[in-house]
């Protein structure tokens, strides 16, 4: 009875519950369920076949590749990047701290269109401060993968490190002190103690810089040049179809890009369901008197 | 394995966390840092085990000139205050992890590891995860990892600093136990006078980034060098420029030859100790310590006026000179 009641103080009275449930169950299928039925539903209006072929022919499954690799290659470097800054930031004092945290956040700050002329300033191979050096060496920038690989790695840079520097800041140093002083050495120390204790943070991080990169539009159309079947990613792809009135091919391509983003959401959910029954099976849930603590914080874990 | 620290200074920005510490520990014995919070005291055992530098002096163990060795490669064993487990590994591996960093057998591992459950009594808990133990668990699991790796010498900062009083005192009588059966030359800082008394040899009081006075718990509560260490190592009152120590305090109901007057304020049952409270007739507090026994033939009462007299006072100079002792003969 005393359990039933402090929970109707909690969480107050049935009117008001129900009324608080419908408010953000509401709000979820307004913004985000309805759109992505539509989404999923045009695409298949006029049979799987006209899907299949939107989705099949040359430039979309090139778009498709393209997409992939542009992960392949930003979200690993971003990572160790990631990882890295996040130490540095959290376990050492240095003049200049102050300004390199900033920094890592610009490109939430910039708009990806100026991240993409930026890079043509850069590295444009007719006039880039870069570029034409880089050209007479026989390498492209603009117009080319590489150029993209860069617009992406700059957007999806700061997801890692965001999230990797709060668990690192709650873990503290003194774990790591422990290991050193049982005889383990710097890497021994980061690849045995803070990698597993940072985990969740790096897995999070990963999955927000994944979908980042796969759905970037702005900076990658900038320096693409959106040569269709060559410099096109799914995204860009995307657009041109839409532009073209091609309705059937637009959502069919949409829901490829929706489905990858799923799969990596997916994944991170099997990996983490994976790691608690390991938990599990040592016998947690039952006996622990205890919270069982878990490295990510609750509101992410529903993610 | 003795422990030797030489002209240790350590300095944070301005603040002077050690002043020029010179500590000498025996082999095998078991050694309290004491001193309030601030005093360099966690400093200085950082410093003997690596993890702080310092600035300059040095540091010896075994005769051996640790000062530039990196903290890894000393093998000392350190304990944390908040037992630093580490979260994601079960008791077995958190004890197993320094072997396992040094290449140990499997067979060899799992063997150790078992007699170190024994000898910290967590059998059967070797594959939970550090959540699922209480606070005393977790640092006797923390002990017993420190141990795995057979360190020179064993440190502990605040080891029983963040658990409950209970579970505080049976672990003391437990690591006095532990101490007479593995025998690695221990130190342990801690702010409690009673902790450092109860359980070690050797006391090193420091104040101020300084060694104020080192020796046995007896030759500490008996010769305080300072009126810090006679305030810090039991408690002490003052009567004019004398300080008196609670059980040293004779209560009278007749004005006698050097008695002061005091009103008692709070009569305090203790158990078998009373504590009162008084305050003499120039305001200061004074406080003694009688038995029940002693309470009931004196017949004391709150609200009324006594008389004291010190049985024993040390006088301590501003100037740093030798205390006297005076040794009141009673009327």
């Amino acid at each position: 009875m005393a359990a039933s009641t402090s929970k109707n103080i909690v969480k107050g009275g049935p009117v008001a519950r129900i009324g608080l449930r419908s408010v953000a169950l509401g709000y979820l299928a307004i913004l985000l369920i309805f759109p992505v039925i539509v989404v999923f539903y045009k695409a298949f209006e006029d049979g799987w076949s006209v899907a299949w072929e939107a989705v099949s022919n040359p430039e979309a499954q090139h778009a498709i590749w393209l997409t992939i690799l542009m992960v392949l290659v930003a979200v690993p470097i971003n990572t160790i990047f990631g990882i890295a800054c996040a130490i540095v930031l959290v376990r050492h004092r240095f003049r200049g701290r102050g300004i390199l945290n900033a920094i890592i956040d610009m490109p939430f700050a910039i708009s990806p269109v100026v991240i993409g002329l930026s890079l043509i300033i850069l590295y444009g191979s007719r006039d880039g401060w870069f570029g034409q050096d880089l050209a007479a060496m026989g390498i492209e920038v603009i117009f080319t993968p590489v150029g993209m690989a860069l617009a992406t790695m700059f957007v999806s840079l700061p997801f890692v490190v965001r999230e990797v520097v709060p668990v690192l800041e709650e873990i503290g140093d003194d774990q790591e002190q422990a290991a050193a002083t049982l005889g383990a050495g710097p890497w021994q120390t980061f690849w045995r103690i803070t990698l597993p204790s940072i985990r969740w943070g790096v897995t999070y991080g990963v999955v927000l810089a994944t979908a980042r990169a796969l759905g970037e539009f702005g900076a990658v159309s900038v320096v693409s040049g959106r040569v269709a079947g060559s410099t096109e990613t799914l995204p860009v792809y995307l657009r041109r179809v839409f532009e073209s009135f091609n309705e059937a091919g637009t959502y069919a391509a949409a829901v490829v890009l929706a489905l990858l983003a799923l799969i990596v959401l997916a994944a991170m959910n099997l990996i983490q369901r994976r790691d608690r029954a390991i938990l599990a099976g040592a016998g947690v849930a039952a006996e622990a008197t205890v919270v069982p603590h878990t490295d990510v914080p609750d509101e992410k874990e529903s993610a | 394995m003795s422990i030797i620290v030489e002209n240790a200074r350590k300095q944070f920005g301005d603040f002077v966390a050690l002043d020029d510490v010179s500590i000498e520990v025996r082999d095998g014995s078991l050694t309290a840092l004491l001193g309030p919070s601030g005093s360099g005291k966690s400093t200085l055992l950082r410093v003997i085990a690596g993890l702080e530098q310092p600035d300059s002096g040095r540091v010896l163990i075994s005769g051996e000139d640790m000062t530039r060795v990196p903290v890894q490669d000393r093998n000392v064993g350190f304990c944390f205050q908040h037992y630093a487990a580490f979260k994601h590994m079960t008791v077995f591996d958190n004890i197993a992890f320094g072997m396992q960093i040094r290449k140990q057998g499997k067979a060899e591992i799992k063997k150790r590891v078992n007699e170190l459950l024994d000898l910290v009594q967590l059998n059967g808990f070797a594959e939970r995860y550090p959540s699922q133990l209480s606070g005393g668990q977790r640092q006797r699991m923390a002990l017993a990892r420190a141990l795995a790796v057979e360190p020179k010498v064993l440190l502990l900062d605040e080891p029983f600093g963040a658990l409950d009083a209970r579970v505080r005192a049976d672990l003391r009588q437990w690591l006095r136990r532990l101490h007479d059966e593995v025998h690695v030359t221990t130190i342990f800082v801690t702010h409690d006078q009673e902790e450092a008394m109860d359980v070690a040899e050797q006391i090193v009081v420091m104040n101020e980034g300084a060694v104020v006075q080192a020796g046995t718990p007896t030759e500490l509560y008996d010769h305080p060098a300072t009126e810090f260490v006679m305030n810090f190592v039991g408690s002490a009152n003052r009567i004019g420029s004398l300080l008196v120590r609670p059980h040293d305090v004779e209560i009278r109901h007749v004005k006698a030859e050097g008695a002061e007057e005091a009103m008692i304020d709070r009569i305090v049952h203790l158990g078998f100790e009373v504590r009162v409270e008084m305050t003499l007739a120039d305001g200061n507090p004074l406080t003694a310590q009688l038995t029940r026994t002693q309470l009931q033939e004196l017949e004391l009462e709150e609200r009324q006026i006594v008389y004291v007299l010190p049985a024993r006072a040390k006088v301590f100079d501003a100037n740093g000179g030798s205390p006297r002792t005076e040794e009141l003969a009673l009327a």
